[in-house]
């Protein structure tokens, strides 16, 4: 709590609050395409419901759901997902020097939620407080997990119903997360450096070697990127 | 007719988040992670734009193996700077969501 005020401390968690209504928004929309997607491809709604909450990560799902719907064996289901996912290890990476102070039980719980919004969230959240809010880093994960959830069993029930996403523009809504977050998290030189440089190695992995491998690579390359580029002006923060 | 309570593929979900929360979990229960050398730290704290600037760019300018400047790569950067000058993540996804419309919408006409 040193060098926090509670006027910040809320003033943060407001802005917590109102950036995680647009995740929900995502969260509903593409947990209930996920939901629909995955009765299509013929599983139960408690194999969908599973899938959303044991698993919990929305790319590595569709993923899933369309190596089943080809039966693919599960073994490469499993690796294929590990490697879609892998990119998670980064993100706690990231924080964990935030929470070290946290019992293992809770780190443990909070690693649970860390998907990509999840992350999103919280990283914005500790570089407008300067350090690590245990309530926000719940509030954050809950963002994701209870709408995700939520939606996915709603979508299993009656997605058909639901307009195409594209048709009113909410395909736009993950990517515009996404890049919303990561600029609201350039402080300095070096990290909007690690953004450019992040993107860009995305896009040609993304084409030159395989769409699921981007954001690990652009996560890697980004951060080495704004380092050694800003360390030269000797400025890094 | 598909059974809902079915649960065949129940395993497969929990073999997949198995190695999922290894991912998450492993950096955050680490002991010494506070002790690492600044320069580590710096690279952790630049993971953040980095990795999610890689999620945004590979979704917006890569459709079908190849770069490709569409009306969502032009929605979702103009709702990002206007985002960012609002301070409002709100506001940026929601003129992506005009934005992207708007373009189609042209581009049909």
């Amino acid at each position: 709590m040193s060098g926090v005020v509670a006027s910040d401390l809320r003033t943060a968690r407001r802005r917590l609050a109102i950036d995680s209504i647009g995740i929900w928004v995502l969260a509903i929309v593409i947990g209930t395409i996920f939901g629909f997607t995955a009765r299509e491809g013929g599983l139960s709604l408690i194999e969908t419901a599973a899938f959303s909450s044991i698993l919990f990560a929305g790319a590595a799902q569709f993923a899933a759901v369309g190596l089943l719907a080809v039966a693919a064996p599960w073994g490469s289901i499993v690796l294929l997902v590990w490697l879609l996912n892998a990119r998670h290890f980064l993100y706690a990476a990231s924080i964990a020097p935030h929470t070290t102070h946290l019992p293992r039980r809770v780190r443990a719980g909070l690693a649970y939620l860390l998907t990509d919004e999840a992350f999103a969230l919280t990283s914005a959240h500790i570089a407008r407080l300067g350090r690590f809010d245990l309530a926000g880093g719940w509030y954050a994960g809950a963002s994701i997990f209870v709408p995700w959830n939520l939606a996915t069993i709603a979508g299993w029930l009656a997605g058909a119903a639901l307009p195409e996403p594209g048709t009113i523009g909410l395909d736009v809504m993950f990517p515009a997360s996404m890049a919303g977050l990561a600029v609201g998290l350039v402080r300095d030189r070096a990290a909007l450096i690690a953004l450019i440089t992040g993107g860009a190695a995305a896009i040609a992995a993304a084409i030159l070697i395989n769409p699921s491998a981007a954001a690990m690579i652009g996560g890697l390359i980004g951060p080495l990127v704004g380092i050694a580029l800003t360390r030269r002006g000797g400025e890094t923060r | 007719m598909i059974d809902p309570f079915r649960t065949d593929l129940v395993p497969l979900a929990i073999l997949g988040g198995i190695g999922t929360y290894a991912a998450r979990a492993l950096p955050l229960l680490a002991p010494g992670v506070d002790r690492l050398p600044a320069p580590v730290l710096t690279y952790l704290r630049l993971i953040g734009p980095a990795a999610l600037g890689a999620i945004a760019a590979a979704n917006i300018f890569v459709a079908d193996g190849a770069f490709r400047v569409g009306p969502e790569a032009v929605a979702v950067i103009t709702g990002a700077a206007i985002g960012r000058w609002r301070n409002s993540l709100l506001v940026g996804m929601a003129v992506s969501v005009v934005v992207v419309l708007l373009l189609r919408a042209t581009i049909a006409a």
